[in-house]
């Protein structure tokens, strides 16, 4: 059976851009607040678009497969990148073979991705408005199918009045 | 000093003169004594500026400091800043606070309080990278306006994450009420703080920081921040969440308290059109949050349509109190508008309202014509006039360029009886609390130390809650409005967002401050601290010349009663106001003319200051209000 990875994902409608879930995972991983030592970042497009990103899993991770010193590897249990600290040296290709900027390069010149915190994300825990949550593409893909469905339905009623 | 946690524990001075910069670390009796935010600006500006230096003198210090908890994950604060200097407007202490993201920025690139003083050569911009401090060319830079401004400085900089506030036209105008712009819809408005930055040559003060902020009990810390985060998405914040502060203007309009037409009155009949459910309902596209806040307040209004199409603004009360009710503007897109001008261009929403109300008021009197205006029939209620004027103001063209000078300024210019209707207090023009039937906040009001503010004492709330008779002066009021400007002096200093300040109490400032600094702090401490910094901000206004007789009420608020609604007839006497004043210094420990005595100042270990109020003890008989009718 196929293995369907889970990952953090944001609801941009609810993400208020708060940076919350930034401050908690760097406490969380480094016990200091920084956001570049955070796995997972919130960006503002102005005036009102907020989305925070963290690692989403890929399959065949890209960023994988651009490392030149075989350093990171993928987890067979939840997809997650694990990066081997010893061989790591901060070069940055995974960096830029990530679409989403989801992995960077920490202030220890080495790779900083997101482990899912051992299957409790705390950035999941601490976000106020409750924006984020695991997803995996599956329930990502059925969310949009009902939501599209139902305002098509809604559309469609609503022409049925104007008549 | 590697105890003091939390802070940077570095304050940087610039002298954009010489260009010589130099670091001095911020020692544990500075952050202990005055916090942050208004503590560290207004010790600053009282130990580093000559006395009675002029606000535009080059050597004026303007100071921007972060708030305690800034870069740290505590509710409504990691990235509140604040900014101190003279103010153009009152020549008394000038002092303004703004959020966003900026203030964690300046924490992480490595400092507690930069001080800028000198002016320079040319227009410049200062860029914070960690320990680089360099002073820029802005050449290209004048003249644009804020969003501009900001876009082109990441832009020259080459990284997005830089952080930058800035003036706009107004500022490099010298418009007396400027603002500081930042993260775009954030605003050091009150009290001209731009103004001093154009006075300096300085565009823009931009920042990058990658240092780590560390506290001193992270398990402490870290369960403390969650617990008020649990809080803050609770129902003392709703409000803020829901309608937001734009809530106000219904909620006033009915206790006739919303000054409308330049206060001519306190009931605006079309309060429905410009309330927060209608603004909600119609424009606000988005409600989000800054940095480490759990609360979201920041409702983002869009105009779709219609003559202000494609305006985008923050929607609160105050903005919807100067371009609505006090212009007698109805419509809201054009509030969103005039909101969205006054950032770009940089001035304080707030004044600029209350300045155009002014004119509007003089233009129907006769005292300023259409040739004045450049040809703007300036009526109450004309919502393209009022747009055009704030860009006259910001650009000082036709009588903008006296309006710039605010409404005590251009009323003593105009004459004619104009200063009946100037609504000032110490040059500020006037928040949108009618005070004549709020009488513990008419008082608040009398005494702000940056002159009209609901902002400094939060005393409306008492009036309007039903604790007291709003109606009526009598003595008590003193200890509510002292209270509360001890608690917003914490507040400011801390820099906790006001919206939140139901869901913290001393003890739990207290307890934040301890975990994060590792500095013990009790309770009583951290209330003394804004006593502390109550006084010492006296003690600068005082030395500035700012006294008693500067301690009132614009001339219409104690001459022209409300005209309608439930507060119709109501005013502030000079009799009421005095024993107020008097009732209000006796409980400061004042003398009559509102001097902080010896023993005061020794109680809250502020005896070096003794010496700035020389000469002026001992006049207390000389200079008694004069009363007049
Ligand atoms: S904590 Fe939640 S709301 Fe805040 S930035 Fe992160 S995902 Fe968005
Ligand atoms: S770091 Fe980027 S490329 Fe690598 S798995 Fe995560 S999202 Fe995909
Ligand atoms: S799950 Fe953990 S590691 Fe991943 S972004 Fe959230 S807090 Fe950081």
């Amino acid at each position: 059976m196929a293995k369907v990875n889970k990952f953090v994902s944001c609801d941009p409608d609810l993400c208020t851009g708060c940076t919350v879930c930034e401050y908690a995972c760097s406490l969380e991983k480094d016990g200091v607040f920084n956001p570049i030592r955070s796995r997972i970042r919130a960006v503002r497009v102005y005036p009102s678009g907020n989305l925070a990103i963290a690692c989403r899993m890929c399959e065949d991770a890209p960023c994988v497969i651009a490392c030149p010193r075989d350093a990171l590897q993928q987890s067979e249990k939840d997809g997650h990148i694990i990066v081997d600290e010893d061989k790591c040296n901060g070069c940055g290709w995974c960096v830029e073979a990530c679409d989403f900027g989801a992995i960077t390069v920490g202030p220890n010149r080495i790779a900083i991705v997101c482990d899912l915190c051992d299957d409790e994300p705390e950035c999941i825990e601490v976000c106020p408005v409750e924006a984020l949550s695991l997803q995996s593409r599956e329930t990502a893909a059925r969310k949009s199918r009902i939501n599209s469905t139902v305002s098509r339905i809604l559309a469609a009623e609503a022409s049925e009045v104007d008549k | 000093m590697d105890s003091l946690k939390g802070y940077a524990n570095n304050i940087l001075y610039i002298n954009l003169r010489t260009g010589k910069t130099k670091t001095e670390p911020l020692g544990e009796e500075m952050a202990r004594k005055f916090l942050g935010g208004a503590g560290f600006g207004i010790k600053m500006i009282t130990d580093y500026q000559r006395p009675t230096t002029d606000a535009f003198d080059s050597e004026n210090p303007i100071v921007f400091s972060c708030g305690t908890f800034c870069g740290m994950m505590v509710p409504g604060s990691a990235s509140k800043w604040g900014v101190a200097a003279k103010s153009p407007q009152s020549q008394g202490l000038g002092e303004s606070y703004s959020t966003g993201f900026f203030g964690a920025e300046l924490r992480r690139a490595g400092y507690d309080i930069v001080m800028v003083t000198g002016k320079a050569e040319r227009p410049s911009y200062l860029y914070l990278e960690d320990d680089s401090v360099q002073i820029l060319d802005a050449s290209h830079l004048w003249g644009k306006h804020n969003w501009d401004t900001e876009d082109a400085i990441k832009s020259d900089l080459g990284d997005p994450g830089v952080r930058v506030a800035s003036i706009g036209p107004a500022g490099e105008n010298l418009v007396r009420f400027s603002a500081i712009i930042n993260d775009r819809l954030r605003a050091a408005g009150r009290t001209g703080m731009g103004a001093v930055m154009g006075s300096k040559n300085l565009k823009a003060v931009a920042v990058r920081g990658f240092n780590d902020v560390e506290v001193a009990d992270i398990d402490g810390f870290k369960e403390l921040a969650l617990e008020i985060y649990e809080k803050s998405r609770g129902p003392a914040t709703e409000k803020y969440r829901g309608l937001g502060t734009a809530a106000n203007v219904l909620t006033l309009n009915k206790q006739a308290a919303i000054p409308t037409r330049n206060w001519q009155d306190a009931v605006f009949e079309k309060a429905d059109k410009i309330s927060g459910e209608a603004l909600n309902e119609m424009y606000v596209e988005k409600i989000q949050g800054c940095d480490s806040c759990g609360m979201r307040c920041e409702h983002v209004g869009v105009v779709r349509e219609g003559p202000f199409k494609g305006a985008i603004g923050r929607v609160e009360y105050e903005p919807t109190y100067a371009f609505g009710s006090c212009t007698g503007v109805d419509r809201p897109d054009a509030i969103i508008r005039a909101v969205q001008l006054s950032d770009l261009y940089g001035t304080d929403a707030l004044s600029t309202g209350v300045v155009v109300a002014f004119a509007m008021e003089a233009y129907e009197k006769g005292i300023i014509t259409k040739k004045d205006t450049g040809g703007i029939e300036l009526e109450f209620g004309n919502a393209e006039g009022m747009c055009d004027m704030i860009k006259k103001i910001a650009l000082r063209e036709d009588i903008g360029d006296l309006l710039a000078e605010g409404v005590e300024r251009a009323a003593a210019k105009l004459g004619k009886g104009s200063e009946k209707f100037a609504m000032h207090i110490k040059g500020v023009e006037m928040t949108g609390y009618d005070v004549r039937g709020l009488k513990t906040c008419a008082l608040g009001y009398a005494v702000s130390r940056r002159g009209a503010d609901h902002q400094r004492h939060g005393a409306y709330g008492p009036d309007l809650k039903g604790t007291v008779d709003r109606f009526k002066a009598e003595k008590g009021r003193g200890e509510l409005v002292m209270d509360g400007e001890d608690l917003y002096s914490v507040i400011d200093s801390l820099i906790i967002c006001k919206f939140s300040r139901g869901i913290w109490d001393y003890d739990s400032y207290a307890k934040m401050y301890t975990l994060a600094t590792g500095i013990p702090m009790t309770a009583e401490e951290m209330r003394r601290c804004g006593e502390r910094i109550s006084n010492l901000a006296k003690i600068y206004n005082l030395r500035e010349g700012i006294g008693r007789e500067k301690d009132t009420l614009p001339i219409r608020c104690m001459t022209d009663p409300i005209k309608s609604g439930i507060a119709k007839g109501s005013l502030v006497t000079q009799e009421e106001l005095d024993l107020l004043l008097d009732d209000y210094y006796e409980t400061r420990g004042w003398s009559k003319e509102g001097i902080p005595s010896e023993t005061k100042l020794k109680e809250l270990g502020l005896e070096n200051y003794t010496e700035h109020l020389k000469g002026l003890r001992g006049t207390d008989t000389k200079k008694k209000t004069t009363k007049k009718d």
